[in-house]
């Protein structure tokens, strides 16, 4: 069985800014991150959707102790955001200064765009992630 | 199922550049645990070792073939375990179930692991590897960051002032730290304070430089066998009456569950279950303290705390060896070290001295420990928890 929505697919839209999922045509949850079925039933009749890229921040982290290779994007912070279509992604949140946020960040609106992580040694290629823009200054 | 107990340890001192290979420090491991059984190394019949990282550290793949050599275990069939931080308890489970079943009489089950090879930069890049690596590595995550996360959404989550549960976090590497000093294999042997933790260097926030375990190098290791044999070589056989395991995906799959773990709550469900046991029989606890939030998450979950309310157990004292629930009296990952692939297999070490009673002259035993805990994390979703018992 082939996946409805394999990495590769996904990351060619989100490099265009298109966020994928999948949308189970029995329970009606999406899953995003894609996988080979739904997040919420385990079922395999599925659709992909396209989703609006916009939700809110549930929780983020300054990181300043960066991975080998990565020593140059720190400090830069992480986000989970919830998707107004439910699931939560995961990303990097752009336009602030990472060594001045702090609790008030939980619950902020943001819309997403990309940034291409190049890969590495032991990437296995690069892969874009989301990068969240807050919505309202 | 037969009755299985535990009948050796061995542990290498935990520390920062060990001079010793992965396998010499599992071998010296193994071999004090085949003599604490008195028994010999052509005794054991087969091998389970936890190794995480090795390919990385020392370019050493298959450290168990080599181990089961080094000791004279010759052709014994080994197996590599690989469940991140919880690779040894993993072994320790499997290990346990093939003597339950009848298969062997007498195995080995340990690990090892010698990250401080690595540095700082490398080991912090191969340690995210237990996050999802097109998904969520891409966007930076650090395995800190990840409970730097789960600690945000806690205070948010329960409505606790960040401030405060950073408090009660700094209290849970203070415990362990003070334990440390009473554990001549642990890393650190040197008290901290609050003040110390809440004023070290921002790793990934909220989570300071105390609020991390250490990288480690160290080997631990345990010999299993069946309880009719166990009571020949011994008196006090610790048994294993109790074993769970859980895996999940991705940390945000799981976000119908965060700041809570569902898969520790299934995992440690079956052990209870299968010891007969609860939470309030529990008398000393090893638990996965890979960071300070991690512990309070932690006891939530197994059960000794409400949801919301698990650092309150720091804040009175009740982890403490004569509180209510004793947790990490070892010094815990924290103070201890966390050699990810032998970590369980040293948690395992613990509580089989606790419930032999052999740590009074250490001043850290439990006194009259009968029942204990065994929990161990790997990655954000892997749990294996273990109930041991003394009759």
């Amino acid at each position: 069985m082939e996946y409805k929505l394999d990495f590769k697919t996904y990351n060619e839209a989100l490099k265009k800014n298109n966020l994928l999922g999948i949308k189970c045509k029995e329970c009606k949850v999406y899953t995003c991150p894609p996988k080979m079925t739904c997040q919420e039933c385990g079922g395999i009749d599925l659709e992909i959707v396209q989703l609006k890229g916009t939700g809110k921040i549930k929780t983020f982290t300054q990181t300043f102790v960066a991975p080998l290779g990565r020593e140059g994007e720190a400090p830069y912070i992480v986000v989970l955001v919830e998707l107004d279509e439910g699931p939560w992604i995961a990303g990097n949140l752009a336009d602030l200064p990472p060594d001045k946020v702090g609790m008030e960040l939980i619950g902020r609106r943001v819309k997403m765009s990309h940034k291409v992580f190049p890969g590495d040694s032991y990437s296995g290629g690069p892969a874009a992630r989301p990068l969240f823009h807050l919505l309202e200054k | 199922m037969r009755k299985v107990a535990v009948i050796g340890t061995g542990h290498t001192k935990f520390m920062f550049n060990c001079p010793k290979t992965s396998v010499e420090m599992l071998a010296e491991a193994s071999m004090e645990a085949i003599m604490d059984a008195k028994l010999k190394p052509k005794d054991i019949q087969a091998a389970f070792i936890g190794n995480v990282l090795g390919d990385f550290s020392e370019g050493q793949g298959m450290v168990q073939s080599f181990l089961a050599d080094d000791i004279g275990c010759f052709n014994i069939p080994a197996t590599r375990f690989e469940g991140a931080c919880a690779s040894a308890t993993m072994a320790i489970r499997d290990a346990f179930m093939w003597v339950a079943s009848g298969f062997y009489d007498i195995v080995l089950a340990g690990g090892t692991e010698k990250a401080t090879a690595m540095g700082t930069a490398l080991a912090t890049r191969t340690f995210a590897m237990f996050g999802d690596s097109h998904y969520e590595y891409p966007a930076g995550f650090t395995f800190p960051g990840v409970f730097a996360m789960l600690a945000h959404l806690y205070a948010h989550h329960y409505n606790i002032p960040l401030q405060k549960l950073k408090e009660q976090m700094a209290q849970v590497s203070v415990q362990s730290h003070y334990y440390g000093t009473k554990n001549p294999k642990a890393q650190f042997q040197k008290e901290i304070t609050v003040d110390q933790v809440l004023n070290g260097c921002m790793v990934t926030s909220p989570l300071q430089l105390l609020d991390c375990c250490p990288f480690s190098d160290g080997a631990a290791a345990i010999i299993i066998t069946s309880d009719d044999i166990a009571r020949k070589v011994t008196d006090k056989p610790v048994y294993i009456a109790g074993v769970g395991q859980s895996s999940s995906g991705k940390i945000s799959s799981q976000y119908k569950y965060l700041p809570r773990l569902r898969a520790r709550e299934i995992s440690v469900k079956q052990a209870y279950n299968m010891a007969g046991v609860g939470p309030g029989d529990i008398d000393v606890c090893e638990l996965h303290d890979c960071f300070s939030i991690a512990s309070i998450i932690a006891v939530e979950s197994l059960g000794f705390a409400d949801f919301g309310k698990g650092g309150e157990l720091w804040e009175k004292g009740e982890t403490k060896i004569n509180g209510k629930i004793p947790i990490n009296i070892s010094g815990g990952l924290k103070a201890k070290g966390h050699p990810i692939g032998a970590t369980g297999a040293s948690q395992v070490s613990e509580i089989v001295h606790q419930l032999r009673g052999d740590l009074v002259d250490l001043g850290r035993q439990v006194e009259g420990a009968k029942v204990g805990l065994v929990d161990t994390l790997g990655g954000d979703g892997i749990i294996i928890n273990l109930v041991l018992k003394i009759d």
